[in-house]
């Protein structure tokens, strides 16, 4: 369902990445993400629901870490609240945004300050695991990767919030 | 303007502490003022607490303002599935005010993000019970004349009770010395010893409950230690009889010291205490209805 219209990628397994790339007429690329995180890259950023030409690369060599995925979108460019929304599962992702075949801008995402209906709280008798309502997180701590709900007021550790 | 709610005590800065304090002492003077008539406040206990509910229905009689709502969820429509969303929408249509009490965490703060009228929080589950902080800081000031540069002694289960946690809080704007008393299971946790240092408050930490501490203290704050929170019985049975506060204890305490406590007690106060002038745990429970007249007409606005 990812593999819509740019049919002549689909072996871009055996291309360089830099052609992969430059592709691109417009749009946004974003690279370095942690392969196992890819799916959930698409689903926070709703590309599922897209229309534009969407493609994937999964499992692609990175220079950086092993093994990369990589999602290219043609004609749609990202807010920074949008981008930053994956930040919280994949820290270390770039952007490239392309107009005209070239990158005009790479944006490194950063976590926001509150975590907007992107995670579950885990505490059973919190507000909003018994309600249909937004969730928010407000981050504490970058480093130590500390967030607090906003209604419950439980300090969360990134491992025990579960992604929506 | 934004429509003021008391749904936790953090949501009140020092200023609003002291003025919702002298409020009460008024009230404490002249308990009975029509300020509220023709007003209609709800009280909404999806989670029963009689306790809470008459000191909170007390209050708003004085205050001459009508009384809506329930005092147990499985008589209302929320047993049937509606929402929390729905049942404070339609009731923020009725009423003036609505006050409430639940037992989920964060429900308060959530009523406050949909209700046009001001959300007094009663209790939340094992989150925030500001009311009680209030009355337990006027309690404090009325004792002790001032809430600043006191010696606070806090003992018991210093882990689970939200009482001790937001009094912790509120007693930060006071420049406060803490003791806390408590087994090691049921300490007073990270989250609130780390409050205190970035703070500069000077704390310490016993778990043995002494006359050398006590007779340093100037309020004497003790809390249940509650069979239900211990998995191992073993530990319980260690600890339960180690916390008891009995008559000789106080004697060679503070003439001005004061003995609180949230009530209800099991056996952690003897009842030889009750006798003694420095047990104010009766009169804690009275000035309840003072503080809560005060916090009723602050988030309306009237005086
Ligand atoms: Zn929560």
């Amino acid at each position: 369902m990812f593999l819509r219209n740019d049919l002549r990628l689909l072996d871009f397994m055996n291309m360089k990445k830099e052609l992969w790339v430059t592709a691109l007429q417009n749009g946004t690329v974003i690279d370095h993400i942690p392969p196992e995180h890819l799916f959930e890259v698409v689903s926070i950023l709703g590309l599922h629901k897209e229309s534009v030409g969407i493609t994937i690369g999964q499992n692609l060599a990175s220079s950086k870490c092993g093994k990369k995925g990589i999602i290219k979108i043609a004609d749609r460019f990202f807010e920074k609240d949008q981008i930053n929304r994956i930040a919280l599962i994949a820290p270390n992702v770039k952007l490239n945004v392309i107009r005209n075949y070239e990158v005009c801008e790479k944006i490194y995402i950063e976590l926001p300050d509150e975590l907007v209906d992107i995670a579950r709280c885990p505490n059973p008798k919190c507000i909003t695991n018994n309600e249909p309502m937004t969730t928010r997180f407000k981050v504490l701590s970058r480093e130590e990767s500390k967030f607090k709900c906003r209604y419950c007021r439980r300090v969360i550790e990134k491992d025990d919030l579960k992604l929506l | 303007m934004s429509t003021k709610h008391l749904v936790s005590i953090k949501d009140y800065t020092k200023e609003d502490i002291l003025r919702v304090l002298q409020e009460a002492e008024e009230f404490e003077k002249n308990p009975n003022q029509r300020l509220l008539e023709g007003k209609v406040v709800a009280t909404l206990f999806f989670e029963p607490s009689t306790r809470t509910r008459l000191s909170f229905e007390t209050a708003v009689n004085r205050l001459g303002g009508r009384i809506i709502g329930f005092s147990d969820a499985s008589t209302t429509s929320s047993s049937k599935g509606e929402t929390l969303k729905d049942t404070i929408k339609m009731v923020s249509n009725y009423a003036d005010l609505i006050i409430m009490r639940h037992h989920l965490e964060g429900a308060a703060r959530y009523a406050s993000e949909i209700s046009d009228v001001p959300i007094v929080n009663a209790g939340d589950g094992a989150n925030q019970h500001p009311s009680q902080t209030m009355l337990d800081l006027y309690s404090i000031y009325k004792t002790q004349g001032t809430l600043d540069n006191l010696t606070i002694t806090m003992v018991g289960d210093l882990k689970f009770g939200r009482t001790v946690h937001s009094l912790l809080i509120a007693l930060a704007h006071f420049k406060p010395t803490f003791h806390f008393v408590a087994p090691k299971l049921l300490a007073m946790p990270e989250e609130y010893i780390n409050f205190c240092k970035k703070r500069n408050i000077p704390y310490y930490e016993h778990e043995d409950f002494t006359t050398e501490v006590i007779n340093q203290t100037d309020i004497l704050y003790m809390t249940r230690v509650q069979r239900e929170r211990f998995t191992d019985i073993m530990e319980y049975e260690k600890v339960k009889n180690v916390y008891i506060l009995n008559n000789a204890m106080l004697d060679k305490s503070k003439e001005t010291l004061r003995v609180l406590h949230p009530l209800p007690r099991v056996n952690e106060i003897s009842t030889d205490v009750d006798d003694n002038p420095k047990a104010y745990y009766f009169e804690q429970a009275r000035n309840g209805v003072f503080a809560r007249q005060a916090i009723i007409c602050d988030v309306l606005g009237i005086v």
